[in-house]
């Protein structure tokens, strides 16, 4: 389902992979592109990322719990002690999940609605425990995350991102969950760790030497 | 469609302290890269290579794992590209301990440790341990392994060499805590007020000498470690169960010999002895029929009270081409005192020929009886008594013998698997003599 624009930018043809897709980027004048109802906005210029390791690049494809995916969109943040990857996947049905590569340490998640009020990021203590979908999550790690940029297409648009808090929460079975305090309310993704033997994935970068 | 592109082996760099070689093997994970010259940290990442610290070059460690080492481990090419000694202090002396960091750019990181030639292969725990107790001692259950506290710790980055993907620096220390249920070891490290897991597997140093390729041979093992496998694990266990079904298999033998056993009267006669004077009483008996195979039991029934006797016997072939020469001693004591009734010796005695031919056999019996230890029994120097001889008896005392050699080998594994434990947990922070210490 592809949809053709042309860039508010530029005027050069934009593609969007993936129909929900909100916010994208004219790979001709950079302009950060954000799609309201059936218009397309420029709010700003992308900055090139810095090179970083990870062999996960746009177009790479892959699959989890049998549905396959792939890889539309990424966004990089930093933490105090180093930087990761949030890998947009678009799925064969037309949903969307993020693949996190930290490090070469890899989780799937999904946007979790829950019914649940999080407390503000100031008020949430390490060790609190939350009942989410049948198990029990408790919080771990308080990060303070900055946004560094973007590429490809995302479900939501950056444009007001700089700083922010997540919580990190871990189950006894390796599922995990991040509270992300970027928006009001905060939105909860769930997800697990995984071996990246299993996501079976292609069109990966090669390293030199490897 | 795929960008498809190669990522450059990355390029080295000079040392902006003494323009040394820097080379780089973790691509842009790098936080940390060590210039071995001067012995400065700096951070790649930066486009000023900035010097994170200048550590004193009398720490100097060399690797026992060269740096840039490959080896195939658990079904993936690995890249030894990073190498830290760590050391805690207990008692006043300091224990050190190798990690080495092995890298593959799609697989990340991963460990080596090494203490006293004891290795192990740590990953990262991405699961929440639960907090429990196991025999009285503080554990951890994970992934259904249940590791018990081993020690507390307060550990100090030593030496560093290579690359590391985040901002080492020597002199750090975080507190760690061991976890063990060998080949287990869960470790918890803390610092500001963050615990994260890792998860190790003891190994063979072997085992790493030969996917690395290395020369030589692996460190010497010294000590038990506190997640070595024991040597004894499971033959307690099933040494035990070896005693039980040879024991088992014994009895039911022996069974098998007591129900097929002949145990036929070949011969019986009471006999009474009374003799005021001292003399010549032997006498022999008419001859009787052994049959068969097997053994032959003499017994001897007296109705002695408080009273000694003594038999010489002898069992002679008729032909004279044999004989048995025994003598049994019969004393039965009995009375009451302020404890109660109390008895010593026996009534009856039993004499047990092993392997008598068959033949026509004839018994001389001469009894014996001391008239000072007659003086005080009732029915003062006189007995009746009573001989039967009886072919192919029954015999339980072989397995009363055996039993006791059945039984060395499960005692003595139970004695060195608890005694290789006791080396383990003497390293921990449970050792009996450490504890008593810790107190003073």
């Amino acid at each position: 389902m592809r949809r053709s624009s042309d860039c508010p930018g530029c005027g050069a043809p934009v593609q969007f992979t993936w129909s929900s897709a909100v916010q994208t980027s004219c790979p001709f004048c950079k302009a950060v592109i954000v799609r309201k109802d059936v218009d397309l906005e420029k709010v700003g210029e992308v900055a090139d990322l810095p090179p970083d390791a990870s062999p996960i690049q746009i177009g790479s494809s892959g699959t989890f719990d049998n549905k396959n995916f792939t890889v539309i969109g990424r966004i990089r943040y930093e933490w105090a002690q180093g930087a990761w990857n949030e890998w947009h996947l678009m799925f064969s049905d037309s949903s969307s999940g993020w693949l996190s590569d930290a490090q070469a340490e890899y989780a799937v998640s999904f946007l979790y609605s829950a019914p649940e009020a999080y407390p503000p990021a100031g008020d949430l203590p390490r060790g609190r425990v939350f009942q989410i979908s049948g198990a029990q999550f408790m919080v771990t790690h308080l990060t303070q995350v900055k946004y560094v940029g973007f590429q490809g297409e995302l479900p939501f648009t950056t444009s007001d991102r700089s700083h922010f808090m997540t919580a990190d929460l871990r189950t006894t079975d390796a599922r995990f969950g991040t509270i992300d305090y970027s928006e009001e309310p905060p939105v909860l993704f769930l997800g697990r760790f995984i071996d990246f033997e299993s996501l079976k994935m292609q069109g990966l970068r090669e390293y030199e030497g490897w | 469609m795929v960008e498809g592109n190669r990522i450059p082996a990355p390029a080295g760099l000079h040392c902006p302290n003494c323009g040394g070689n820097i080379e780089l093997r973790g691509f842009a994970h790098t936080k940390s890269a060590v210039c071995l010259q001067c012995c400065s940290i700096i951070d790649p990442s930066t486009p000023q290579l900035t010097i994170l610290q200048q550590f004193d070059e009398k720490m100097r460690v060399r690797p026992v794992m060269p740096l840039g080492s490959r080896g195939k481990w658990d079904g993936t090419l690995w890249e030894i590209i990073g190498f830290q000694q760590r050391t805690i202090y207990a008692d006043g002396l300091a224990y050190s301990w190798h990690e080495y960091l092995l890298f593959n750019p799609y697989r990340g990181f991963r460990y080596f440790t090494l203490y006293n030639g004891h290795w192990n292969d740590v990953q990262t725990v991405h699961g929440l341990p639960t907090f429990t107790t196991s025999g009285g001692k503080k554990a951890v259950t994970y992934n259904g392994a249940t590791c018990k506290h081993f020690q507390h710790a307060e550990a100090e980055t030593t030496f560093v060499m290579g690359e590391f993907p985040w901002a080492v620096r020597v002199g750090e220390r975080n507190t760690v805590d061991d976890y063990v249920a060998a080949p287990l070891m869960l470790s918890s490290e803390q610092s500001e007020g963050e615990i994260n897991w890792s998860q190790g597997t003891y190994v063979d140093g072997k085992a790493i000498w030969q996917a690395f390729q290395l020369q030589g041979a692996p460190p010497q093992v010294t000590g038990v470690y506190a997640n070595q496998p024991s040597p004894y694990a499971g033959k307690v266990r099933s040494s035990w169960n070896t005693f039980l079904v040879l024991s088992i298999a014994w009895a039911a033998l022996l069974a098998f010999f007591v129900f097929t056993a002949g145990d036929k009267q070949v011969f019986q006669k009471s006999f009474r002895y009374a003799e005021a004077t001292p003399g010549e009483h032997s006498f022999v008996t008419e001859p009787f029929d052994i049959p068969g195979k097997g053994n032959v039991e003499v017994l001897i029934r007296t109705d002695l009270e408080n009273n000694w006797a003594y038999f010489n016997l002898a069992l002679l072939r008729e032909d004279g081409a044999k004989g048995y020469d025994f003598g049994r001693e019969v004393s039965y004591y009995s009375g009451r005192d302020s404890d109660g009734s109390w008895s010593e010796g026996g009534k009856r005695e039993s004499v047990i020929l092993p392997a008598v031919d068959a033949g026509r056999y004839y018994l001389r019996i001469e009894p014996d009886m001391d008239p000072q230890a007659s003086a005080k029994a009732a029915s003062g120097m006189t007995m009746n008594y009573q001989v039967e001889v009886r072919r192919d008896v029954p015999r339980s005392l072989l397995f009363w013998l055996v039993l006791p050699l059945l039984i060395i080998p499960p005692i003595w594994t139970s004695i060195v698997a608890a005694a290789f434990e006791g080396k383990r947990w003497a390293e921990s922070d449970y050792a009996p003599t450490a504890s008593e210490d810790s107190d003073e």
